[in-house]
């Protein structure tokens, strides 16, 4: 009895574990500080997760193909430095559907890959962060990249406006997030992302395009990715070459952070959205408690191996491996 | 038996050769486009090559060893910065100070442990949680860059010994002090993979896991060892660099990882584990530096390196699914 009760209550962490631990950190950050809840406050921390967080919706679809995509944060210096670059040669509403244009057909390149040639997609993602990243700096020639008439662009709507009191970012950020959550939930081409991530050769066999559906899975990615650069661009009006860096690294924090596992089939929308403002939350309350930025990153390493161990502990019904 | 052979040949010797057709293309393009009167294959350039080749070279030899027995490590390149602030650091504690020149191999050893430890951490969390390497070591190449930032604060740490830097500068038989250290690291450990008993057994664990726990093999103080190896190396790395730097920065060393990634794919060793050589690895990374060099050497826009290693890379992945693709038709989907 115990023993079921100890699975059950192992079964319940495993599965909502990221929620409880999301709202065990929001009371204490709470308690510790009342800022933390005011409603500005909130809104500032989803507001500045908001570009990390469109990657990382586009990132979701990829690791739920059973992919992986590293390139996503020098692809979103690629678009910021692009769509900068032309709003100035173009004007904006020319340089937002290049831009756009232009990175998903980097996307497409790297679904060609993965999904049709079957390369390893860690080691294709990765030769195209090198390789995107040099991209960029042909592009820029290396210099930093601004707009010349920053007062006068309609441009900064996306990253600064806000429609009825909400900031635009978050609005998009939230559209986006639904609309994935139906298209992965609703349509087939989602239920399909799951099989071929969950076992590419039963998916196959029961007919289903094993190839195509993965090289869509990039370019819903780089989708994202020049949302971001969109977001990042619009936000700062300027921008230096290596603004994604790094960057690849904390969306999959964020993504596995959600739960979605890295060997495909498994993964939501909506835990991933947790996953980001977990990140954004603990990075802001620990600044409000006065603690240094790099706080955080000891902190997000010792979440997302709990997280991670948790799931996997209640996976194999114990708590430490048994290998010898 | 005999297309085996073939096959194996050319995968083995795939690195070298490409070396070859770099070294030949940097010098016939050098005559026409150099804007320097040197040429290329100036013996002085290459031993150059050679020492500069040694930070991201150490590392990635490491690298090669855990990616034979089937892992990856992301936290190099933080391990990298923190054993350099461990070696910077320490000799200005007034203890070590005291001790003169003798603070010297004390740091360095502080410094080596300091790698050593945060790999243990890493390999003990992979072994004793089964949580996978990447998603391990991706929290701690966070995790680890914290704590540069906890112990240095944000601004750099200098320290200059001189006979640190001599020492560093210096040339025993023409080669420099860090190609020493690579090329002693590559044939030391070239040797643990191929005659010992630790190393037919990483490569048993990474071609078939469940197979060498059958076997009787121990799959957890294999990878702990691998683990601690890796974290060594990057301080071995970091060392070598920063005794003639003398100056740190806290976010030193990031993307290392990626750099030494992609020396070791370079080199033929496969991610999923199993199959790969120290020796090919030294090859990979030989090749991207001499890419570096002479792609700067025909004025080359510093820019298109980035692009030109990246497409190699899809390149070298590409030409290895077609070799496989010849021997055994394909076989998983």
């Amino acid at each position: 009895m115990t023993g079921m009760t100890k699975q059950r209550i192992g079964n319940i962490l495993a599965k909502q574990g990221i929620l409880i631990a999301f709202a065990v950190f929001m009371i204490g950050f709470a308690i510790a500080n009342q800022r933390f809840i005011a409603i500005d406050n909130i809104s500032g921390v989803i507001r500045s997760s908001a570009i990390l967080g469109v990657m990382a919706l586009g990132v979701t679809f990829v690791v739920i193909g059973g992919n992986f995509d590293l390139s996503v944060g020098s692809m979103m210096s690629f678009s910021t430095i692009v769509v900068l670059d032309l709003h100035d040669k173009l004007g904006p509403a020319l340089a937002i559907p290049a831009m756009f244009g232009l990175t998903m057909a980097l996307g497409a390149f790297i679904g060609f890959l993965v999904g049709y040639m079957k390369l390893n997609s860690l080691i294709v993602t990765l030769g195209m962060l090198s390789a995107i990243h040099g991209l960029t700096l042909t592009w820029s020639g290396g210099k930093n990249m601004d707009i010349a008439d920053k007062a006068g662009t309609w441009f900064s709507v996306f990253g600064q406006g806000r429609i009825l009191g909400v900031p635009v970012p978050i609005l998009i950020f939230a559209g986006l997030a639904i609309f994935f959550t139906v298209v992965l939930m609703k349509t087939p081409f989602g239920r399909k992302v799951y099989a071929v991530g969950g076992n590419g050769q039963a998916a196959t066999f029961s007919g289903i395009p094993r190839a195509r559906i993965v090289f869509l899975t990039y370019v819903i990615s780089a989708f994202c990715v020049a949302t971001a650069g969109l977001l990042q661009a619009s936000r700062s009006l300027g921008s230096q070459n290596t603004v994604g860096q790094g960057m690849e690294l904390q969306v999959l924090a964020a993504v596995i952070l959600g739960g979605a596992s890295l060997m495909g089939g498994s993964g939501t929308i909506f835990k991933t959205v947790i996953g980001v403002l977990i990140l954004g939350f603990i990075q802001n309350g620990l600044l409000l408690m006065g603690l240094a930025f790099y706080v955080q990153y000891v902190v997000t390493w010792g979440i997302i191996i709990l997280a991670v161990w948790l799931d996997v502990a209640a996976k194999r019904g114990r708590l430490w491996s048994p290998t010898a | 038996m005999t297309s085996n052979r073939y096959r194996d040949i050319l995968k083995h010797g795939a690195i070298w050769a490409f070396i070859l057709v770099e070294l030949t293309f940097f010098s016939i393009a050098g005559e026409y486009l150099s804007v320097s009167d040197k040429a290329f294959m100036d013996f002085d350039n290459m031993l150059l090559l050679l020492k500069q080749s040694a930070p991201i070279g150490i590392i990635a030899l490491g690298m090669t060893i855990i990616m034979i027995n089937g892992n990856i490590d992301l936290s190099v390149g933080a391990t990298y910065a923190l054993s350099a602030i461990v070696l910077l650091d320490s000799m200005t504690w007034p203890a070590l100070q005291a001790m003169g020149d003798w603070a010297i191999p004390l740091a360095w050893g502080l410094a080596l442990l300091t790698g050593a430890i945060l790999g243990a951490i890493n390999g003990l969390i992979v072994w004793k949680t089964g949580v996978d390497a990447f998603i391990v070591t991706l929290g701690s190449m966070l995790g680890y860059r914290g704590l540069v930032f906890m112990i240095n604060g944000e601004q750099p740490t200098s320290h200059l010994n001189w006979t640190l830097v001599d020492f560093a500068e210096a040339q025993f038989l023409g080669l420099h002090t860090a190609s020493w250290f690579l090329l002693t690291a590559a044939l030391v450990l070239w040797l643990m993979m191929t005659r010992t008993v630790h190393g037919r057994n990483a490569y048993a664990i990474g071609n078939n896991r469940e197979a060498a726990v059958n076997a009787g093999i121990r799959v957890g103080p294999h990878m702990m060892w691998n683990f601690v190896l890796i974290g060594f190396l990057a301080a071995l790395s970091a060392v070598v660099f920063y005794s003639e730097s003398g100056s740190v920065n806290p976010n030193d060393g990031m993307l290392f990882e990626l750099w030494a990634i992609t020396a070791v794919v370079l080199g033929g060793t496969k991610l999923t584990g199993g199959y790969g050589s120290i020796i090919s690895t030294l090859g990979g990374v030989i090749a991207i530096q001499l890419l570096r060099k002479g792609l700067g050497h025909i004025g080359a826009a510093t820019e298109t390196v980035n692009l030109v290693i990246g497409l190699i890379l899809i390149a070298v992945l590409l030409l290895d699914r077609q070799l496989n693709l010849k021997g055994k038709q394909e076989l998983k989907i």
